[in-house]
């Protein structure tokens, strides 16, 4: 039986408590809504790219606490991050929680592993990728609303 | 009486009045009926409040479809060998156990669906459909499941028709004048929910009835949440059309059914074609069989209808009323509980409730709830249980919801209670 703390760590608490980058942005100049019509999750995804550079990022909306922790550890890790290497974190996060095969680099994760608890709860899956998906959807221009299904 | 005996004490338990001929319910024993209740989830015993979702099925349900389809699976109806006349004596007792159970006046008027949406879907394309001109009205209420939503914006996608929503107030009740000032000569059909599923509210279906019949307006009527709570009684309702889904009547999944007037199902058009509801083909032309196999195109789930049949079998014995008081009684206790949980917002507060709790908790997220809880062995359900509208109504994007049948006991409510402190703790 997997313990609850795996999947509600306290880094998680922690940023649903006081979520980073939380509010819209002035001056973005990339933006995508995401929706998990499952739970009802709902959040914005403000970026503000230049010279392919992701120079700022913030998100608001409501959701649960792993779609909350997510969206918020991944704002902050997006700050600075190329766009190539954002959609390059996207995919192996993605992949990471999807796939029973995927490798684990937990260097590159840093602390964004604290959501790999969630790949015990398939339930769950889809709050901790709404964030991302979103992100994705931003950085590729795939129209405004992103959505887990 | 004085008002002092009229108000009495805020301590005091109602008590619980069984009508005569119609013995409690030995919970104790009824639980013994369902065998999935008796195991353990995350090393914790079952406590299973998703029974609005859907419900368990008793050992007498289970042991119908296994018979079935150990000594009588075949075709219906049609063949001519020992097997077809036990399957099909099967089925049509079935069915004369549903019109019994609904008091139907005739077995004629009960046809066998996938569930209440197929019902509905099916009083909206055959029924509505050939009636409707651009303009016309349907009138619903704004606490519909999706599926009383659903098949009447396609009909109104079709036919020009027009959608309108009696509003809901703050306790969740409809709002009874606003739905009679919608009434209007432009009505041709009224569709509402019974019981609620995502509130509980039970509607005030006879004076909806009533205003509606008075300008000559028919009625459907979702009793998907009704019929496992409460006797049914379709003609003393009046009602035109009641559809109701086994899987939460405590038979399988799959199969359900749809009462209507005989006069109104006789006018109708067929839903589907296919085997069975003709009577005869050729290519030049087809005559359609009578009712109620005019409605029902195809080998249908024969099993589901025996499990179904055996489902108001078991519920009949221990009588709707008995069901009813003990649902309702709680229904009672688990609202007292919750009220010293704090931060807990009950959405759903109608003073005709059935079965049901919604609520929020603080500014813990419904999905958190309940994952915490499911650790804790007890199932629940969050999110908009198919009823966004009332989530928009109240302004939410989900709750968590706990849902009691007939083997729920206050030792499953006290469990729930617990495990919400410990939501509290775990998120403080």
């Amino acid at each position: 039986m997997s313990d609850l703390r795996d999947l509600y760590q306290e880094v998680i608490f922690d940023h649903n408590r006081n979520p980073r980058n939380f509010g819209a942005l002035q001056g973005a100049n990339r933006l995508a809504r995401g929706h998990n019509p499952l739970c009802g999750d709902q959040l914005t995804l403000y970026l503000k790219v230049e010279d392919d550079v992701i120079s700022e990022a913030k998100f608001d909306g409501h959701g649960c606490a792993i779609s909350t922790a997510s969206a918020s550890l991944m704002t902050e890790r997006l700050k600075g991050m190329k766009v190539a290497d954002a959609e390059a974190l996207f995919d192996s996060f993605h992949d990471v929680l999807t796939k029973d095969d995927a490798p684990v680099d937990a260097a590159s994760l840093g602390k964004l592993s604290v959501l790999l608890g969630v790949k015990e709860y398939p339930a769950r899956v889809k709050c901790a990728t709404l964030a991302w998906h979103t992100l994705h959807a931003a950085l590729g221009n795939q129209g405004e609303m992103a959505s887990t299904e | 009486m004085n008002l002092r005996s009229l108000s009495g004490s805020g301590a005091q338990k109602p008590l619980a009045v069984v009508k005569q001929g119609s013995p409690a319910l030995d919970v104790t024993r009824v639980r013994a009926d369902f065998p999935i209740l008796q195991q353990e989830v995350h090393g914790k015993p079952l406590v299973y409040l998703d029974n609005a979702a859907t419900s368990q099925k008793p050992q007498r349900v289970i042991e119908a479809l296994t018979h079935y389809y150990t000594h009588d699976n075949s075709n219906i109806h049609r063949g001519v060998h020992l097997l077809s006349e036990r399957a099909t004596a099967a089925f049509e007792g079935a069915r004369d156990k549903v019109q019994r159970f609904l008091n139907a006046a005739d077995r004629r008027e009960i046809v066998f669906v996938r569930g209440a949406t197929e019902g509905i879907n099916l009083v909206a394309q055959s029924y509505a459909r050939p009636r409707l001109a651009a303009g016309d009205e349907i009138l619903i209420t704004a606490m519909e499941h999706h599926s009383n939503i659903v098949p009447w914006q396609m009909l109104c996608e079709q036919t020009g028709a027009v959608l309108k929503v009696a509003p809901i107030n703050d306790a969740g009740e409809v709002e009874l004048e606003e739905f009679c000032r919608l009434l209007g000569p432009r009505t041709k059909l009224v569709s509402v929910v019974h019981v609620s599923n995502a509130l509980g509210t039970i509607n005030p279906v006879r004076d909806m009835i009533r205003a509606a019949h008075d300008i000559g307006v028919p009625v459907l009527l979702d009793g998907a949440q009704a019929a496992p709570h409460t006797a049914v009684d379709v003609r003393e309702l009046d009602c035109e059309f009641y559809v109701l889904s086994g899987h939460k009547l405590y038979a399988p999944t799959g199969i359900g059914a749809l009462y209507g007037k005989a006069e109104l199902l006789e006018a109708m058009p067929p839903y589907q074609g296919g085997g069975d509801m003709i009577r005869l083909v050729t290519f030049e032309h087809t005559e359609y069989n009578s009712l109620p196999y005019k409605f029902e195109a195809g080998t249908p789930h024969i099993a589901g209808v025996i499990g179904l049949g055996a489902a108001i079998d078991y519920v009949s014995e221990l009588g709707m009323d008995a069901i009813a008081t003990h649902e309702d009684a709680l229904l009672r206790y688990a609202t007292a509980a919750a009220a010293d949980i704090p931060g807990i917002r009950l959405v759903g507060t109608a003073r005709d409730k059935a079965g049901i709790l919604s609520f929020l908790l603080g500014r813990v997220h419904p999905h958190d709830i309940g994952t915490i809880l499911d650790h804790e062995g007890i199932a629940i359900r969050t999110g908009h249980h198919c009823a966004m509208p009332v989530m928009q109504r109240f302004n939410i994007p989900a709750t968590a919801r706990a849902s009691f049948a007939l083997y729920n006991n206050e030792d499953d409510v006290d469990r729930l209670i617990a495990a919400l402190h410990k939501v509290i703790e775990v998120f403080g």
